[in-house]
């Protein structure tokens, strides 16, 4: 089972929201979407379940045209939209059996199915009540209970954790984990140490473009190739000082007293010691910046070059 | 189905259905038995005329509260969304949330039956009642709630606001019961005022009141449902 998403392009306007997006996600692994704010996540994931109509391009769920056999396709799709609406009039188990019920579940498997979701996301205490009454972290519960109630073969996440509490969010990563196994998961997020935690391969995209499409190992190799050093002194360093570093190396001055020091140079950490040796400057630390996802997402979507 | 059962549980939990249908009941009651003007008692003839001459100004009002919220409110909740991710058939939405509403309207009817056995009582001799009239005019009342009913919903498609979605519904619920009709009289069409008339409900409305079933006058309120109900889907289309 995978999601195939080819040349999807999407036109609000005159406004591109998605440009020419390409990529595959697998079954049994779980794929991070990543990009900043306004980047065309949410468009792509709201196309992919159908909910909008692409301008140019399409989307396949295991071969099967989204916009061809929508009601096929949303079957096999279980969905946790951005902001995660619900019916907020509804009871828990209200508003669970009246999704069973559209997905055409038989009623005697209804209840034992809803009886098991809800023990997996954590909900028996919260059952009966209004889904108004919920905190926001039971609410999120709730939005992926619905989208898991149906055992579809592709879960479709827009940003399932935002708005938790650090334990809720533990929690409910534990949750996407689990049921990921035989699962074909797409992820949405900004939050890169849930890539970290949850995701197999990463699909990153910046202002509708593709940008990145390579697994966790790969993106993290992509930087090796330059090398930065954060140092910071006691005090400023002098013009002549700077100067004879800019020479050698690209230096940007982060803080008061603190420089990031970046050249495509292995072993800058040991040239840049003896530097400050050298010149006797008061340094208070030295440590590498480079290679965390933060600093691989923000070259990758400030600079609009494609790896 | 399943989601007509979902609007109608809707509608009982929320106050607009019982606030709609009890201020309906009020009024038709009160223009039937008490305001001096229109009551049968005073007027001497066990007919219901006053309730079916009232009762489409008083649907204009009643329908439109009703159906305001349907798509407007998924709208502004995001619950569109949710309802367009699901397994259904966008005209399953449409009918189902049309079918929930025209149901409430049904039911706002059922009460004033007891008026037509009151009546029937009250004839000289009891029973002494133009019954073939009274169902036409039933039947023509409830294809009049189905239309606007229709008006309604596509009302609700256009906006997120329900209170636009409410004012823009009783407005177009009066073009096209009385404002066809109007229109036509204004002494300029020459032989085309008698097809702009054709295109108001009130000769549809008040040929099926007299008890006449004409196929034409059915098919017209048939016709006139289903445009709206296209009119629905086109609009929610298109944005998407």
């Amino acid at each position: 089972m995978s999601v195939q998403v080819i040349g999807l392009t999407k036109l609000y306007g005159h406004q591109k929201a998605v440009d020419d997006v390409t990529f595959e996600a697998q079954k049994g692994m779980i794929t991070g979407f990543l990009g900043p704010n306004g980047a065309g996540k949410s468009t792509t994931m709201k196309i992919a379940t159908g909910y909008l109509s692409p301008s140019g391009g399409e989307v396949k769920v295991e071969g099967i045209s989204v916009s061809q056999h929508p009601l096929e396709v949303k079957k096999m799709i279980g969905y946790l939209p951005e902001h995660n609406p619900l019916y907020l009039d509804m009871y828990v188990v209200e508003f669970l059996k009246f999704i069973a019920r559209s997905y055409g579940m038989a009623r005697h498997t209804q209840a034992v199915k809803i009886r098991e979701i809800i023990e997996l996301c954590g909900l028996p205490s919260e059952q009966h009540k209004k889904i108004r009454m919920l905190s926001k972290g039971y609410r999120q519960r709730v939005g992926l209970a619905k989208a898991l109630l149906s055992d579809p073969p592709v879960l479709i996440l827009d940003e399932p954790t935002t708005g938790l509490d650090p334990n809720q969010i533990l929690e409910i990563r534990n949750v996407i984990k689990t049921i990921s196994k035989d699962k074909t998961v797409i992820l949405s997020t900004h939050i890169m140490q849930e890539v970290e935690a949850l995701c197999d391969k990463v699909v990153l995209i910046n202002r509708g473009k593709l940008v990145a499409d390579k697994s966790l190992d790969e993106l993290k190799n992509v930087s090796a190739d330059t090398h930065r050093v954060e140092m910071v002194f006691e005090k400023d360093l002098s013009p002549s000082i700077l100067e004879q570093l800019e020479n050698d190396y690209q230096v940007e001055k982060s803080h008061s007293h603190t420089y990031v020091i970046s050249s495509n140079r292995t072993g800058i950490k040991n040239e840049l010691l003896k530097f400050t040796a050298d010149h006797s400057l008061p340094l208070v630390s030295l440590k590498n910046t480079g290679g965390s996802l933060e600093e691989i997402f923000k070259s990758l979507t400030q600079n609009e070059k494609a790896v | 189905m399943t989601l007509m059962i979902k609007e109608i549980h809707e509608f009982l939990n929320s106050l607009i259905a019982y606030v709609a249908i009890g201020v309906f009941l009020v009024a038709v009651s009160l223009i039937m038995w008490v305001f001096p003007d229109t009551n049968i008692l005073d007027y001497g003839f066990a007919t219901m005329e006053p309730v079916f001459s009232i009762g489409p100004y008083v649907f204009m009002f009643l329908v439109p509260a009703i159906t305001m919220r349907s798509f407007a409110e998924e709208k502004r909740n995001g619950t569109l969304e949710l309802l367009y991710t699901l397994p259904f058939r966008p005209w399953e939405i449409i009918l189902g949330k049309y079918l929930a509403s025209f149901a409430l309207i049904l039911f706002s009817l059922l009460p004033t039956s007891i008026y037509f056995y009151s009546l029937y009582l009250l004839g000289n001799p009891p029973g002494n009642l133009d019954i073939s009239g009274i169902t036409g005019s039933y039947l023509g009342l409830i294809l009049l709630g189905g239309g606007f009913v229709s008006i309604g919903i596509f009302s609700s498609a256009i906006t997120e606001n329900q209170i636009v979605s409410f004012v823009l519904a009783s407005f177009l619920c009066f073009i096209t019961y009385q404002g066809f009709g109007s229109l036509a009289s204004i002494d300029v069409w020459g032989t085309w005022a008698y097809y702009l008339d054709q295109f108001g409900i009130m000769i549809h409305y008040t040929s099926i009141s007299k008890g006449v079933l004409d196929m034409r006058d059915i098919t017209y309120f048939f016709g006139y449902i289903g445009l709206f109900l296209l009119f629905t889907h086109y609009v929610l289309e298109a944005k998407r």
